[in-house]
């Protein structure tokens, strides 16, 4: 029996805004626990909560940028339940009216494209962290609560562990070009929640689906995806029944188990929210807010091959990041050789980056560096090698690329009485390699090439010693060719 | 309409009470008179009639996304029960 994979998708990202969604407490990132608060977002009684209209704007770009009808006619609902990090024992969120409805997403996995349907997009509040280590208690910080969110859900269409991660990656990559969420994983700020079922394959009828909640990496959730489709194929050959229920992914293990916990029905009793008015959006504010979307991946990824030329491949590679993306297009401004600067940003820098833990954020030279770097290349004043050797000490913190071939004596040797003197040495001490090419070996003149290289330390201007080294031998041959 | 025990029960469990037998019983029959009452709202003739989606004829409430003065740590405890370490301390829930 061959089965498919029935993958959907819920998205939490946090907005970017300076203060929650109803109060005026601020939405930093690591603060003291419990210093972020006031009496609305600890749910004190009596208090009246009041929308952020930075939450409504950012909502509404959002959903434009994921493609989605925006609506003119949006309200807040309470889903209640009762657990310590959520003080109301309700969250504020929308039920029957979400701010944004159907939209749609391409990805691109294996060379095929496939629409992924976008079910809504509402705004909601964060809840509290709560810390179970230790203490014999459970202790609650409230500063998350009241943080601002948009949920994204998506229609059941993804059918692999590969397409999951494409869609993932690409809308983290759109929220974060749309500036309405800064997206970083490590702290949270965007997470991923994981539906799947399995079918007989060809078959209408839809499986019993489980639920992995806050993968917390794209490679935790193209892991999590494996796994738990197996798990859910080999259940149904032994002749076992899914269990619908949420499960826990242990990244360390590489299992998920389910979360056996007390898990409760849940019946969130939606209601109307009482303390909040009705959100309506004229045509004329859509419009207005899709005037204002920045350029996103896919309109730039298309630019830069017909703008820049570079390939495709490349120009995805770029375009990953709001950051990388912007850093090229100032290093190309700079000195207009795209290719060879997209080659330094998908190779020798990322490498770098990681190594030293750093990212495009904390990168230690400018994009005018980079341009530098490559003009110092392409004019012949370094050779390539040599690049190599600057970009180390430029990431050492040794600032302008010049100074520092400067300082390290690294400028290439194009004088070539100089590079001519070496080469007749290099040629003298070596008989075998011309007595080699006079009987037709030629693969002797690369052995050449690399003791003058070395002669050098790497300096010499390799187009300049190749011609000299031929002509010397051929001079010595006595014969030309 | 008398609201049965298990419905009694399942709701009080959602809303973290107990009753005994005779309080769900009674429950039972006062939340019935409840939905019987809400009930007669059934008898009005809506056709044509706009579904209500919020009671209140208002909207558009913003604020603006500025930062205001938040609760010190001392403040925010104060009422609680429980605290350590800064935080509200609550039973062990364990997820
Ligand atoms: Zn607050």
């Amino acid at each position: 029996m061959e089965y498919d994979i029935v993958i959907g998708m819920e998205i939490h990202a946090e907005l970017a805004t300076k203060t929650k969604i109803f109060c005026s407490c601020p939405t930093t990132f690591g603060a003291d626990e419990n210093t972020h608060t006031c009496p609305v977002c600890l749910g004190m009684p009596g208090v009246l909560p009041v929308l952020n209209k930075k939450v409504v704007e950012y909502a509404t770009k959002a959903g434009l940028a994921l493609n989605c009808k925006i609506a003119n006619f949006s309200k807040m609902d309470r889903k209640n339940y009762f657990y310590p990090d959520l003080p109301k024992a309700f969250q504020t969120s929308q039920f029957d009216l979400p701010i944004c409805v159907g939209g749609v997403l391409d990805i691109e996995v294996g060379g095929e494209t496939r629409p992924i349907g976008i079910t809504r997009i509402h705004i909601e509040e964060d809840a509290g962290k709560l810390i179970h280590e230790g203490a014999d208690g459970t202790l609650v910080d409230v500063n998350r609560c009241g943080v601002p969110l948009i949920e994204i859900v998506t229609e059941p269409d993804m059918r692999s562990a590969e397409e999951a991660r494409a869609f993932a990656e690409k809308v983290r990559n759109i929220l974060e070009y749309t500036g309405v969420s800064d997206c970083k994983m490590e702290e949270g700020s965007i997470r991923f929640d994981v539906n799947l079922s399995v079918k007989e394959k060809g078959s209408d009828v839809l499986g019993t689906r489980t639920e992995m909640k806050n993968l917390n990496s794209f490679r935790a959730l193209e892991r999590a995806v494996h796994y738990e489709s197996k798990r859910q194929i080999i259940e149904l050959k032994k002749g076992h029944r899914i269990i619908q229920e949420t499960r826990k992914w242990d990244d360390v293990k590489g299992v998920s188990s389910s979360m056996r916990s007390k898990e409760e029905a849940h019946d969130y009793r939606y209601f109307p929210e009482p303390d909040l008015v009705p959100i309506v959006i004229s045509d004329e504010e859509i419009a207005r807010a899709k005037a204002e979307l920045p350029e996103l991946p896919e309109a730039k990824k298309a630019r830069y091959v017909s703008e820049y030329g570079i390939p495709e491949y490349d120009a995805s590679v770029i375009t990953t990041s709001k950051v990388s993306a912007a850093y090229f297009e100032e290093a190309v401004a700079a000195y207009h050789e795209p290719k060879l600067i997209a080659n330094w940003l998908m190779v020798d820098i990322p490498a770098h980056l990681k190594e030293r833990e750093l990212t495009m954020e904390t990168i230690p030279f400018g994009p005018s560096a980079l341009a530098k770097l490559v003009e110092l290349i392409k004019s012949g004043a370094i050779s390539g090698k040599i690049a190599k050797s600057v970009m180390e000490k430029m990431f050492e913190g040794e600032g302008d690329p010049e100074a520092i071939v400067k300082a390290h004596g690294w400028a290439q040797m194009s004088d070539s009485g100089e590079l001519e003197a070496i080469i007749k040495q290099v040629i003298e001490d070596n008989p075998k390699s011309v007595s080699d090419i006079a009987t037709g070996n030629k693969k002797a003149y690369g052995f050449l090439t690399g003791q003058v290289m070395r002669a050098t330390k790497g300096q010499a201007n390799p187009q300049m010693a190749n011609q000299i080294i031929r002509k010397l031998v051929e001079a010595q041959i006595g014969k030309t060719e | 309409m008398k609201i049965s025990n298990e419905e009694v029960t399942y709701v009080a469990d959602l809303s973290r009470l107990e009753f005994s037998e005779a309080e769900t019983a009674r429950m039972g029959e006062e939340l019935g008179a409840v939905l019987d009452y809400v009930a007669t709202l059934n008898a009005v003739d809506t056709t044509g009639v706009k579904a209500t989606e919020h009671i209140l004829n208002v909207q558009n409430v913003f604020r603006e996304d500025e930062v205001g003065q938040s609760l010190s740590n001392e403040e925010a405890l104060a009422n609680a029960p429980e605290a350590e370490s800064g935080c509200f301390k609550v039973p062990r829930v364990i997820e």
